[in-house]
């Protein structure tokens, strides 16, 4: 089994208002040396297969088809291995 | 004959009745709600995607939407030539299905938007603004939070020169410029229509402007070009 971690950026080319807004909140906290704030997403899950190529075709494709919109945004990700449950019960 | 409406109902939508309402018992067409689990469009002859926050929002709006059961029925039904009109979220979830070319982001200025604007009908040799004068202004209201529409520079020269633009946001007198754009959207973009010409998505609401006791009928230019071209 494998953890993936994902990470979607938005094309640097698409506004992001949120960043800009929570930016003034920098402003207002005093903080002068802040710029460029980009707001983006993280996402965590389990991929419950052993070979890390698969696990890689199945990110992909939850990314490309779902978590990601490819049109505006870019993402990439980790895997980690990480022990099943059913495997841990092997081990108990 | 009569024209035979479905409306889609998505968990989350919320404009759902409105459309149902106005075509119903204001314009007097044929009206199916289609749940989202199922596949089948009983036989309906226009499919609109409501107003609403299907699934939340969540990710990224109509991003989880497009992938419900009846969708690829709707999918099915565009590629054969069926009508589809998405409206605000509806457009949001024709995006995220790739029928229709672009992406909606948050509004520019942050806030969700709810108020009448005027939209300049660019395209009106289309089956949903056939009986709209071509450059005549339309009063519609606009509720949403994501409405900036964006999309680059080869998809908006393909959507000019095959004038898909069908609606832009403007002045009472027509002007258009950033004054009269409520979400930042590109070219001041309000509405946009496939290469084919059945599938149109809008931010603005028709369905909210049909009741003369509303003060505000130009949608129902939008519904019955849509029907009447069923008939036709």
């Amino acid at each position: 089994m494998y953890k993936a971690k994902v990470l979607i950026k938005r094309r640097p080319s698409i506004l992001d208002p949120q960043g800009k807004a929570v930016e003034k909140g920098a402003q207002h906290l005093g903080l002068k040396n802040i710029s460029h704030t980009r707001i983006d997403k993280y996402i965590e899950f389990l991929v419950d297969v052993d070979d890390q190529k698969a696990a890689e075709e199945e990110v992909n494709l939850y990314c490309t088809k779902l978590l990601a919109n490819p049109i505006m945004e870019d993402y990439e990700f980790e895997l980690e291995p990480v022990l099943s449950s059913a495997s841990k019960l092997e081990k108990v | 004959m009569k024209v035979k409406f479905g409306v889609v109902v998505f968990p989350g939508s919320n404009c759902d009745h409105d459309a149902y309402y106005s075509l119903k018992k204001v314009l007097g067409y044929d009206v199916n709600f289609l749940w989202h689990k199922d596949t089948d469009l009983q036989y309906s002859d226009i499919i609109i995607l409501p107003g609403g926050f299907s699934y939340g929002d969540y990710l990224r709006t109509g991003a989880i939407a497009r992938f419900s059961p009846i969708m690829n029925s709707v999918v099915s039904f565009a590629e054969s030539g069926g009508f589809v009109l998405g409206i605000c979220n509806g457009f949001q979830i024709l995006l995220e299905a790739g029928l229709l070319p672009g992406v909606m982001i948050k509004n520019k200025s942050l806030q969700f938007v709810c108020k009448d604007v005027y939209l300049t009908v660019e395209n009106n040799n289309t089956v949903f603004t056939k009986e709209i004068n071509l450059n005549e202004k339309v009063k519609i209201p606009v509720a949403h939070g994501d409405g900036n529409y964006f999309a680059d520079e080869k998809t908006l020269t393909e959507l000019v020169e095959n004038k898909q633009i069908v609606f832009r946001y403007s002045s009472k007198s027509g002007k258009i410029d950033e004054t009269y754009n409520p979400n930042g959207s590109v070219m001041n973009i309000a509405g946009i229509i496939n290469k084919r010409g059945n599938v149109l998505g809008m931010m603005p609401h028709p369905e909210r402007a049909c009741n003369t006791v509303l003060n505000k009928t130009d949608g129902a230019l939008i519904l019955n070009s849509l029907a009447h071209s069923i008939l036709n």
